[in-house]
């Protein structure tokens, strides 16, 4: 009986173990850090190929989309370090220059951050509609933005 | 004048909610026929405000009375009314007053159910729902009041959440959801109660388990639905994405999911008293905690909606439960000793416990996913997020233990086994299950997970097989009924064990969705002009054009894409981005035309604004995932086939042919469930539980 005892302790305590390693492991390897430019700058090459979150603002004029390839390559900054960006994929509906996005990817040691997701930030996400709006006009005034007007 | 009368039914609800407590207790305590009646009657007559209150804010939605603050929120006269009357869990308070209903009519329910009940629990747990309803009906009452007056009225409001108007679906699986949660409530405050009363024989394990089936039922069916509403509204292409507001309701219902297994072990033989009533408690926490950080902003997370001071008082709320609890475990210490003992190491409860301990390790490293970016905010004031990887790579090892012990949990017998046995009931399950993947890996498949998957789920569906065999065997040579029959026979006498059964098979069904979909996924993301195509797989399309459309509440973009698989033409598919007037961003519908084999998932990503030429599509080949949403359906009418009231609990007799071992356990249930146990039927179900027992 006591014998049994212990043998069931070890097989908890090696359970335990294992789910902790596995845990331990699994949080090392896929935590993603949330960056600035700066902040990656100066991480450098401690970064490279790391799955990294990058938030900032599309510098104004840098936006190229070729919608014939997929590609979109674009300049973030945060007011002090610009990082060139290229992303596959066609850019979130509302992306426009000047704006707040949060691009998912990795740096790369020829100083480019490669992204598979750019996400469209807001302040806030909803605002109040301005008096008698139709969605028409939100439409239409969205649409302008896009188009930089 | 609604809102006044809103205000008072809620206000009315809280009272009531109140002296429920106090005279639940009180006469509880001091043994008070009176006050035990009054307390009944309270909970009677806080389901009624509360449902005056759900009427009344149905009401100002439908009337579009925007001097009521909620509606002048979420209500707009353009919003069709299917979206106004469900826009009532569209934003916080709303959530909160829809809780707080179904929790009332549980209340009552429970109050109803046990009015002749002489258990001396009933005061105990309609004084602990009665706590919680105070907690809830106080946040409606203060923080969280939907009803609040608005003057001048305004003419129009914003309307409902732009994701929750963009799909009918929102209308089922949030109801769903708030069913299951808050059901949860129920068995803690059995928990609680008998805790309480100092009453721990079978009569509350039995009521819990019984109320657990069914939160836990409708907790399954709010996360399939979740997951379902997440697939077919959001657009990503996804079903699962190990967002903290589908970890919130999955974290509950894992601990939900091993309490069911690992109360037999206590009906069977006494044993895990303690632990019982920690799962109970812990997944009631976890609900309020899943609330807790979903609801105050917290996080950010696409649902979420920030709000200030309900979250501290969230976080207050557990904190004093979690502490009462434990403080009442420890006052009870000396009444939950366990009578019986683990006899072997191979044996039905040992497989139980193990189960138990993957589903906790599996909350934990859930749970500590889902706040570790806040804890590492909070050390080292860094941000981090933690992805899908992770919980993939933690939790695909674990789950797939999970669904081995599926196969060999029903087939071991209780206490112990002998080699001999084990050969007799395995070889044919793992035969099906080498044999299953053998095929699986000669067709080409490589990967180990899904080749494991496939393996397990050949494993787990024979023992199932096998196990109804047996019982229908063992019917018929004592009925003499047609195989159909006894059958049927099985799910009518012994709903709760052959339900489980049909709830595992719907877990298979899953998990092999699961594996596929995961494995097999394509997409592409092109740019079409007008009158190209795409091939993708053996699905076709082309790009006719870009339409728009207006609509009451919004305004519709969308593509013409017409569609073949092989040669067959799907018709023209339609996937769109509105425009609301409250969001600054688009909400995509996707289109997906869904079949058993693989599913066809277009998202439109762009379009040219100005002359409507060209469109960039993504498009996804989706294998397998129309089995998900079978294998939930599956799991849910197991589940109902479990909680059938029968009238008599079937396990009894194999109780008294098993009394042996734990005998006061098995008495005090006896004695318990007497009055509803027939007496013809279980003479049979004996001889039946003994065939069954020499035939394994």
């Amino acid at each position: 009986m006591n014998r049994r005892r212990v043998w069931i302790g070890l097989g908890l305590v090696a359970i335990a173990g294992a789910i902790t390693l596995l845990v331990a492991g699994g949080l090392r390897e896929n935590v993603v850090y949330f960056l600035t430019p700066t902040e990656l700058e100066a991480k450098g090459a401690e970064v490279y190929g790391a799955p990294l979150r990058l938030g900032g603002q599309v510098k104004p004029e840098s936006v190229d989309w070729n919608p014939d390839v997929g590609r979109l390559f674009f300049v973030i900054t945060d007011g002090e370090t610009e990082l060139p960006v290229e992303s596959s994929g066609a850019p979130p509906a509302m992306f426009s220059e000047g704006m707040g996005v949060v691009v998912e990817g990795s740096y790369r040691e020829d100083g480019v951050f490669r992204s598979h997701n750019v996400m469209v930030k807001h302040s806030n996400e909803y605002r109040p509609p301005k008096e008698g709006e139709h969605p028409r006009e939100v439409y239409r005034s969205l649409i302008d933005e896009e188009a930089g007007g | 004048m609604l809102s006044t009368l809103g205000y008072a039914s809620v206000i009315a609800a809280l009272l009531g909610a109140v002296i429920t407590t106090l005279t639940g207790l009180i006469g509880g305590f001091r043994n008070r026929p009176a006050l035990i009646d009054a307390s009944r009657r309270a909970t009677y007559f806080t389901f009624v405000a509360m449902t005056a209150a759900i009427v009344t804010m149905e009401a100002a939605l439908l009337t579009h009375d925007f001097s009521v603050e909620y509606v002048s929120r979420v209500g707009s006269r353009e919003t069709p009314s299917y979206y106004t009357a469900i826009s009532l869990w569209s934003s916080l308070d709303g959530s909160i007053l829809f809780w707080g209903w179904i929790l009332s009519g549980y209340a009552a329910l429970v109050a109803f159910v046990r009015r002749r009940e002489t258990d001396g629990l009933t005061p105990f747990v309609l004084g602990t729902l009665g706590f919680v309803g105070i907690f809830f009906f106080g946040l409606l009452v203060g923080p969280a009041n939907p009803f609040g007056l608005i003057i001048p009225t305004p003419e129009n409001g914003p309307g409902p959440n732009p994701l929750l108007q963009n799909h009918p679906l929102m209308g089922l699986h949030p109801p769903l959801l708030y069913l299951g949660f808050v059901g949860l409530t129920v068995p803690f405050a059995f928990a609680i109660g008998a805790l309480l009363s100092g009453n721990l024989e079978a009569t509350w394990l039995r009521d819990a388990r019984r109320w657990m089936i069914a939160a836990w039922a409708f907790l399954s069916l709010g996360v399939i639905g979740g997951a379902w509403w997440s697939y077919e509204v959001l657009g990503w292409g996804g079903y699962w994405a190990w967002d903290p507001v589908e970890n919130a309701s999955f974290l509950p219902w894992l601990t939900a999911t091993a309490f069911l297994h690992s109360v037999m072990v206590q009906e069977r033989r006494g044993m895990l008293k303690t632990w019982n009533l920690t799962l109970i408690i812990g997944t009631f926490i976890l609900t309020l905690f899943g609330t807790f950080l979903t609801r105050s902003g917290i996080l950010d997370s696409v649902h979420a909606f920030t709000e200030g001071v309900i979250g501290p008082l969230f976080l207050g709320f557990i904190a004093l439960l979690t502490l009462g609890s434990f403080l009442l475990i420890a006052w009870r210490s000396d009444r939950l000793h366990a009578p019986g003992t683990l006899d072997g190491v191979v044996s039905r409860e040992s497989a139980f416990i193990v189960n138990n301990l993957i589903f906790v390790a599996l909350t934990f490293t859930v749970l500590l996913g889902t706040v570790f970016p806040l804890i590492v905010e909070w050390t080292r004031n860094e941000r981090i997020s933690v992805g899908p990887p992770y919980f993939d790579m933690v939790f695909t090892p674990l789950a797939l233990l999970l669904l081995f012990l599926m196969g060999v949990g029903p087939a071991l017998p209780w206490r112990r086994t002998s080699a001999e046995k084990l050969r007799r009931s395995f070889w044919l399950p793992t035969a099906v299950g080498v044999a299953v993947a053998a095929v699986i890996f000669l067709l080409g498949v490589r990967r180990v997970y899904p080749l494991v998957t496939f393996g397990f789920a050949g494993f787990v569906f024979a023992t199932i097989v096998e196990e109804f065999r047996k019982g229908v065997s063992a019917r018929r040579r004592i009925s003499g009924r047609p195989a159909a029959l006894a059958f049927l026979d099985l799910f009518t006498r012994n709903g709760r064990r052959y339900g489980g059964y049909v709830v595992h098979t719907g877990i298979v069904v899953i998990a092999v969705g699961l594996a596929i979909s995961g494995s097999w996924k394509y997409e592409r993301e092109v740019t079409l002009r007008q009158g190209e195509q795409l091939e993708i797989g053996e699905f076709r399309l082309q790009f006719d054009e870009i339409f728009t459309r207006e609509e009451a509440q919004r305004f519709v973009v969308g593509g013409n894409f017409q569609a073949w698989r092989g040669d067959r033409y799907l018709g023209v598919q339609q996937p769109r981005m509105n425009y609301y007037p409250t969001s600054q961003q688009p909400i995509a519908t996707p289109a997906v035309v869904t079949s058993l084999s693989k599913d066809l998932y277009l998202t439109l990503m762009a379009f040219d604004s100005e002359n409507g030429e060209h469109a960039t599509l993504r498009a996804i080949v989706n294998p397998a995932v129309a089995w998900l949403w079978i294998g939930g359906l599956i799991v849910g009418i197991g589940a109902l086939i479990a909680i059938w009231p029968h009238g008599r609990p079937a396990y009894l007799p194999e109780l008294a042919a098993d009394l042996a071992g734990s005998a006061p356990m098995a008495d005090s249930l006896l004695i318990a469930d007497s009055g509803d146990a027939g007496d013809a039927g279980r003479g049979e179900e004996a001889v039946t539980v003994g065939e069954e027992e020499s035939a394994s």
